[in-house]
């Protein structure tokens, strides 16, 4: 079973967070099909969150189609992200292994890179939100 | 709410009935042997007395005085103040129960133990000194021993501890409620009491039953006359009768009218050293009583012990119950 | 939805001081909400009028539908933690369970006796020897089982070390996933608000600056940085909440409900402690020109 944990500098909020968790452990297979994730209460005790947060990014899970709840029993698995991705990102990485290269030839240091890469992210993100 | 009530105070009521058994107990063992005394020898007790018994009668005077004051510093006082300081009245204010109840039972279960205290030492001091005071009514020497309605024997008599200590207690609660500390609250209770205790003979308790007036002549062997202030006053002692508390006096002129002593009895008492003596007393006495010159006392007479006890009562009693609305009024206005 | 706490032009002065004036809320039920603000600003004194201890000098505030401490029945639907959760010293741990069973109506006395086994507690303790956590968790205890509808706690964690702090607040949320219970709790904490409410409500200097959905006040707010400009040219709908300049540079912090498309500004989301801190960083002759556009209620 999965175990959250809150982390206060990621500036993302609470319910954001666990879904990410939730997310990334699809992703890397600590999750699967079929398994059952924490009661809200367990996660509200045990981190000392508002039940509503884990409400709310159980539902957005939920939403999203990676698990279902099944009412007196609990929430469960019902798809994994592990394989949707795995096939796309071998290229992903090396486009981006291309780009970094491009960088440092251009005169950029690991700084500059992190921080152009950071601030696009950002912009991109933000319009995605808008 | 009762049951919190007695869970928080049954160790001071534990305390308090422990030290009134033992004062009964220690009264209860020598009464009977005063009773005995007075069976035998009358109003002549008075000289007969020992003088443990003699201890043994001042001490309870002392302490019924002393329990409603005792009562209203450490009962009354820290009550509701203590709360206050340590906030543990939001407990039971947000536990289900409005804190008008929450005060009512407080008022009420300290109420009714402080007048069963200070009641049932009253009762026992009471009792034990009835030969004594029975003596003194009946005309025995008052030197060492005072009258039932001396202001100092009446307030540890009778009924009216009871109404005394139910006083002090509410009064100490509502001195809580207002300063809301508890050690202020216990010493303006105690001050406030005194103060209370001090007035009501002086200027109340007079004129709670219909005086007795009687008009005495200023005379050498008339009633035992003191001189006072500079021969300006004159003080009668009613030894005829027995028991009497004087109110007031007053120097009466030939007209019957009230007047000042006249200087002349000043000046046919002052000698060229030292004090004049007896029989130049006796001989300004007689020349003022020729003058025409009485001394009206008015006094309430032993027989007026009961109507005054009972109005005394019913007037500390009334003051508690205005304290009480008043703790009603400011707990539900003024308290945060 | 149901309002568990409403409050119309509430006031409180103490002598010629206002604690809290010009109060307007609309507290929906079922939340969890933290009450966040500098010392003295008038956390306690709404707390307390929402729970009967103070009454108003202006305006009206009624809450789970009634008037704060109204009778007995009122009192049942409110619990209250006070400030430094006082507890009776003389009286044993299993005394207090008592006084609880014997004084509220809804009390419920399995709960309680389970709460007070685990949290290791001995029944025959007195109170007045109990740590500060365990003097907390008791008066906590006390407060959720009673099974009140809201719960109020007034800085119930300031006083306790970090380890007796989770534990409170982690025994708090369990208690808010078993029983349908709303929370209101004042904290000068952001990281705790941000943890385990999702409806903050702002008070500085007597009075409610912002009150809200933490999800939509993050969402709304943001930190605008670009050249220096004058704030006349913002869009309608955008509300400066503060404003920083430097001879190059203008920063603002303000909430939108539509994006900001302006090329100009570097556009950055807020995090809650950041807007709470604009909120109290802001001159207070600011509130009521902004006021209305702040009611983000849901």
């Amino acid at each position: 079973m999965i175990e959250f944990h809150l982390n206060s500098r990621s500036g993302l909020s609470p319910y954001q967070q666990l879904v990410q968790q939730v997310r990334h452990a699809l992703r890397l297979g600590l999750l699967r099909e079929g398994d059952r994730l924490p009661t809200v209460k367990d996660v509200a005790r045990q981190m000392a969150v508002n039940p509503n947060t884990v409400l709310k990014a159980y539902r957005e899970l939920e939403h999203d189609g990676l698990v279902a709840a099944r009412p007196g029993v609990g929430t469960f698995v019902t798809r994994t992200l592990a394989d949707d991705t795995l096939a796309a990102q071998g290229p992903l990485r090396k486009d981006l292994r291309r780009w970094l290269a491009k960088a440092r030839l251009a005169g950029l240091d690991d700084e500059s890179i992190e921080a152009l890469f950071v601030s696009t992210f950002r912009s991109t993100a933000g319009e995605d939100v808008a | 709410m009762i049951w919190l009530t007695w869970r928080q105070f049954r160790t001071q009521a534990a305390v308090m009935s422990a030290a009134v058994a033992a004062l009964a107990a220690l009264l209860a063992v020598t009464g009977p042997h005063l009773a005995d005394l007075y069976r035998t020898a009358g109003s002549s007790l008075v000289d007969q007395v020992s003088s443990s018994d003699q201890t043994l009668y001042y001490t309870g005077l002392l302490v019924v005085l002393a329990v409603p004051a005792v009562i209203g510093m450490f009962w009354g006082a820290p009550l509701i103040s203590r709360e206050l300081e340590t906030g543990t009245n939001c407990l039971a204010w947000n536990q289900g129960v409005t804190r008008t109840r929450w005060l009512a039972v407080k008022l009420g279960v300290g109420a009714v133990a402080a007048m069963t205290a200070a009641g049932l030492t009253s009762l026992a001091v009471s009792w034990w000194s009835s030969p004594i005071d029975r003596a003194v009514d009946g005309g025995g020497a008052t030197d060492t021993y005072f009258a039932r309605l001396d202001p100092v024997a009446f307030a540890a008599r009778g009924v009216v501890p009871m109404a005394h200590a139910a006083f002090a207690f509410v009064l100490g609660v509502a001195l809580g409620l207002v300063i809301r500390r508890t050690l202020p609250a216990m010493a303006a209770t105690l001050a406030l009491y005194a103060a209370v205790q001090i007035a009501v003979p002086i200027w109340i308790r007079p004129h709670l039953a219909a005086a007795d007036r009687t008009t005495v002549p200023i005379a050498p062997d008339g009633a035992p006359i003191s001189i006072q202030d500079g021969a300006k006053q004159i003080v009668a002692h009613l030894e005829d009768v027995p028991g009497a508390w004087v109110t007031s006096q007053q120097t009466l002129d030939a007209a019957g009218q009230p007047a000042a002593v006249p200087s002349s009895f000043a000046d046919c008492l002052r000698t060229e050293a030292g004090p004049p003596t007896l029989q130049q007393v006796d001989r300004c006495v007689a020349d003022l009583g020729a003058l025409g010159y009485q001394q009206q006392v008015t006094y309430q007479p032993a027989g007026n012990f009961w109507s005054l006890q009972w109005a005394e009562t019913g007037l500390y009693l009334g003051l508690a119950l205005a304290l009480t609305g008043f703790c009603a009024w400011w707990i539900r206005r003024r308290v945060t | 939805m149901s309002a568990v706490l409403r409050a119309r032009g509430l006031g409180k002065r103490y002598k010629k001081r206002w604690a809290l004036q010009n109060c307007d809320l609309e507290v929906p039920a079922g939340r969890v909400v933290g009450l966040v603000g500098p010392n003295g600003a008038g956390k306690s004194t709404l707390l307390k009028l929402a729970c009967g201890m103070l009454t108003p000098t202006a305006g009206t505030i009624e809450v789970c539908g009634g008037r704060p401490a109204a009778g007995v029945e009122q009192l049942a639907k409110v619990g209250f933690v006070a400030q430094d959760t006082p507890v009776y010293a003389a009286l044993s741990v299993a005394d207090h369970l008592d006084f609880g069973k014997r004084l509220s109506p809804g009390w419920d006395d399995a709960e309680a006796r389970d709460r007070i086994r685990r949290l290791g507690l001995d029944p025959k303790q007195r109170a007045g020897k109990l740590s500060g956590g365990q003097r907390a968790q008791l008066a906590l205890t006390l407060g959720i089982a009673k099974r009140p509808e809201l719960l109020i706690l007034d800085e119930p964690v300031a006083a306790l070390d970090p380890l007796a702090r989770r534990e409170f607040m982690q025994d708090l949320m369990e208690a808010v996933a078993e029983h349908e219970l709303s929370i209101v709790l004042s904290s000068h904490l952001v990281s705790d608000v941000e943890r385990t409410c999702d409806y903050v409500i702002v008070v500085v200097d007597s009075q409610v600056q912002v009150a809200g959905d933490i999800d939509d006040l993050v969402a709304g707010h943001y930190r605008l940085t670009g050249p220096r400009r004058d704030m006349d040219a913002l869009p309608a709908g955008q509300h400066v909440i503060t404003a920083s300049h430097t001879d190059r540079q203008t920063t603002l912090v303000v909430r939108t409900d539509t994006a900001v498309h302006d090329p100009s500004w570097t556009v950055d989301p807020l995090g809650l402690e950041d807007i709470v801190l604009a909120y109290m960083a802001r001159p207070a002759d600011a509130v009521r020109d902004t006021r209305p556009a702040l009611e983000v209620v849901r």
